[in-house]
């Protein structure tokens, strides 16, 4: 069986795990047309080799968390973490 | 060049099978052409059905098929060979159904033997949710003119004795959908058929030809790149399943597609005791027995994408003991080899057909767990699409466009495990 590496609990065997896909930039509620939207919710990259994806540890912490894994060997490895957003700077903090 | 070869008949039978010699080769090869008319990448059950029906119904034969291993290394070669048009909506009832009769005369329009066997198929309820789907799918069923209804423990047991259909099951069988025209195939022999069928009528097949790039310009096709060399083209067909988003992405075209392996494993042979094809959705399993009284177990895809092939323990594990819930009597059989395929799931359960944003490129893709069955129906729906450059009515609810217009075709409750 394949391993995850899940960031809390270590690495964990994948029947552990629910597979939540690859991770697809989400576009803005507000301003998306339909067709944007739709794109969104069904159109994916389905690569060969290194994706990003998202994982949810179900039978442990609960957790999600995101991975990359290569879709020709099933090798995973601990996502970088996502770069912290910005400070606000003071006249956006309105 | 060699030449072509001979029809089979109960002569030559006789003739090669004294002895064993000069049996012909089933098809021939050719060099690759520097152009062709059509060129189909995948040859799988897809792509060589497209390339007879283009050659024989529209006589468009300046057809290459290729593929970068052998033909039928695909998804053809390893699926579990069920048929059946027990589906949910209208439009994949009537789809499925006209593959069906497609089959029915395929061995003598092909001449070939493809040991289409019809025992009927019993898709299992243990819980009143299924029931009711059931109850939904026979309707629409008999109403396209499909033989399917809702049945008893009781009918149950009579033609499956060795099902546990007590109530003290731990997952008790409340009913099933039977449909008697489902049944099982050689999918081998539907792959060969149609190749040699196909090269009889001049279709070029090419094995361990790999696409590795599709050349476009002012958004048309005008051809494809191979590893062995390249050749100039105003059609190209993708039948290439598992691997459809590649090939698409050589041509710029976004599929909703995501690729998952489905395993599946058999065991020794026994004799004959099992007639009907069993698929319990709850207990993600089915079960048939072929001609050789091999029995042929198979479940729903595995739990994350992958372009992976490899068997996985937990898999037969599961399988087996999901197994013992229905025939308890199996306990002591042997599994002989278990393997995976790779299947393109789409977000509705059901195909993507026709053309796509780039003018001479089309997709018949999408096949999921599903699609051996559509073989027939699907190459000569593409064939007259290709020959007509516009979707026949069969296929017009199955267009890439109903993703974004939001038309999908939700087939979820009577494909995700009886495949
Ligand atoms: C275990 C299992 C059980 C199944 N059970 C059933 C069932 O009971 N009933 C049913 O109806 N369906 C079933 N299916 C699904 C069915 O097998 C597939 O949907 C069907 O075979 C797809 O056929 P195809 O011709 O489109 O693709 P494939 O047969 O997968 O052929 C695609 C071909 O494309 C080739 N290719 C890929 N990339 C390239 C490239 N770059 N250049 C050239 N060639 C390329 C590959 O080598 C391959 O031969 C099952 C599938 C599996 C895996
Ligand atoms: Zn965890």
């Amino acid at each position: 069986m394949i391993q995850l590496p899940c960031p809390w609990c270590g690495p964990r065997n994948a029947s552990e795990f629910a597979h939540r896909g690859e991770v697809v930039p989400r576009p803005d509620v507000a301003t998306a047309s339909i067709t944007e939207w739709r794109r969104y919710l069904y159109f994916r990259r389905n690569a060969l080799g290194w994706v990003t994806e998202t994982w949810y540890h179900a039978a442990g912490c609960r957790r999600f968390f995101t991975v990359e894994r290569n879709t020709q060997t099933n090798e995973a490895r601990l996502a970088p973490r996502p770069e912290p957003e910005p400070a606000p700077r003071s006249e956006d903090a309105r | 060049m060699m030449t072509k070869p001979s029809r089979y008949s109960a002569f030559s039978l006789l003739r090669h099978g004294i002895g064993h010699s000069g049996w012909p080769r089933a098809w021939r090869s050719h060099p690759l052409k520097p152009s062709y008319d059509v060129v189909i990448i995948g040859g799988g059950v897809h792509g060589l059905a497209a390339a007879y029906y283009l050659a024989v119904n529209h006589g468009i034969r300046d057809v290459a098929v290729l593929d970068k291993s052998y033909l039928g290394s695909g998804g053809s070669g390893r699926n579990t060979a069920i048929l059946r048009s027990n589906y949910l909506t209208p439009e994949g009832v009537r789809f499925y159904d006209r593959s069906m009769r497609l089959y029915r005369h395929l061995a003598s329009d092909l001449n070939f033997n493809v040991m289409f066997s019809r025992r009927g198929h019993l898709t299992l309820a243990h819980n009143d949710g299924s029931l009711r789907t059931m109850r939904w799918r026979a309707e629409v069923n008999k109403l396209q003119g499909v033989d399917s209804e809702v049945i008893g423990p009781g009918e149950i047991k009579k033609l499956v004795p060795h099902l546990d259909t007590s109530a003290g099951a731990r997952y008790p069988i409340l009913g099933a959908l039977y449909h008697p025209p489902g049944g099982i195939i050689r999918h081998d022999a539907v792959v060969w058929g149609y190749a040699r069928a196909a090269d009889a009528n001049g279709v070029h097949l090419h094995q361990d030809t790999e696409v590795t790039g599709i050349e476009t310009r002012d958004g048309r096709v005008t051809g494809v790149r191979t590893t062995r060399g390249d050749i100039s083209t105003p059609a190209v067909l993708n039948c290439t399943a598992g691997w459809s988003t590649l090939i698409s992405d050589m041509a710029g075209v976004d599929l909703p597609v995501t690729t998952s392996p489905l395993q599946a494993a058999v065991t020794e042979p026994v004799r004959p005791f099992l007639d009907a094809v069993v698929v319990s959705g709850t207990l993600h399993v089915y079960v048939s027995q072929t001609d050789r009284g091999e029995l042929v177990f198979g479940a729903s895809v595995d739990p994350f994408t992958s372009y992976s092939m490899r068997g996985s323990l937990e898999f037969a594990e599961g399988l087996a003991g999901h197994v013992l819930e229905l025939m308890p009597a199996l306990s002591r059989m042997r599994l002989l080899r278990q393997w995976a395929g790779l299947c393109d799931m789409t977000p509705d359960f059901s195909p993507i057909m026709g053309p796509t944003p780039v003018d001479g490129f089309y997709v018949d893709v999408g096949w999921g767990t599903y699609g051996f069955k559509a073989g027939p129906v699907s190459g000569e729906a593409m064939a007259d699409c290709i020959a007509h450059q516009r979707p026949p009515e069969i296929i017009s609810a199955f267009g890439l466009d109903r993703f974004t217009e939001g038309r999908l075709v939700g087939e979820k409750g009577a494909a995700a495990v009886g495949h």
